[in-house]
């Protein structure tokens, strides 16, 4: 059973809306490059963060192609840092608002390595037992 | 002694009750605790002298640690150069290092 500490977040906003995204993402990223074991519950509008049918796109009124835009998709990011904590030997449990997503019709197709659950889950398994917890809430 | 980390990613041009925030930070060093202020995003646009960092200088003086989130800084164009008195750069580490740590995090 590995001794390192966990962090838990609780994530809000919608990806590609507010810049608490990638900031949530950064921090996620710094508490695997630093060894914690990770747990986050997408909330809210942040269920799509790991929808799986999120595409990359071209700029048309710029002239660019899919390649030379190389958009983002927070899909790609979460599954990164899945692998991330994996090849480290942490855990990265992904938990997504299981309500939230059915609100928002995103309960299909969403990337593997997280699961759904709800508020209580949030509490009794990542709160709980976790070291310290950070809220991120949308505005 | 508790040790606190707020996390202020909002603009105080723009927000009001950023002042609430910077309120609790000196309350709590006030009263003794360990604070520490991280500024990100739009949060850090006062850490460049301006009218408006005269309040962050006001909270390191009172004994608040100020760090601003070096990423915020370099896309909105502020030289570590510019930074207002008591201000420090840092990475987005602390805030994990922080927490590590145990201090009490509040975002805003």
């Amino acid at each position: 059973m590995s001794t390192a500490k966990t962090l838990t977040f609780l994530l809000m906003d919608a990806p590609y809306e507010s810049a608490n995204s990638t900031t949530a993402l950064r921090i996620i990223d710094a508490a695997i490059r630093k060894g914690y074991h990770v747990n986050v519950t997408a909330y809210e509008g942040a269920v799509a963060y790991t929808y799986g049918l999120q595409k990359p796109h071209q700029n048309p009124i710029k002239g660019t192609t899919v390649e030379q835009e190389k958009h983002p998709n927070t899909k790609d990011w979460v599954a990164a840092l899945i692998k991330a904590a994996q090849g480290r030997g942490l855990k990265l449990d992904w938990l997504r608002c299981g309500m939230c997503e059915d609100e928002r019709g995103l309960y299909e197709n969403q990337i593997a390595g997280t699961r759904p659950g709800s508020p209580v889950d949030f509490y009794k398994q990542q709160v709980e037992p976790a070291d310290n917890v950070l809220v991120i809430p949308c505005r | 002694m508790a040790k606190y980390l707020l996390i202020e990613s909002r603009d105080p041009y723009e927000w009001n009750d950023v002042s609430y925030f910077y309120d609790l930070a000196h309350g709590l060093a006030r009263e003794g605790h360990d604070v520490t202020l991280f500024l990100v995003q739009n949060g850090v646009l006062p850490a460049r002298k301006s009218p408006r960092s005269g309040r962050l200088a006001d909270l390191a003086q009172g004994g608040v640690k100020i760090a601003a989130d070096d990423f915020s800084l370099r896309e909105r164009g502020i030289a570590v150069e510019a930074l207002a008195p008591g201000v420090r750069p840092s990475k987005i580490d602390a805030v994990v290092d922080l927490m590590g740590e145990g201090a009490r995090a509040l975002w805003h």
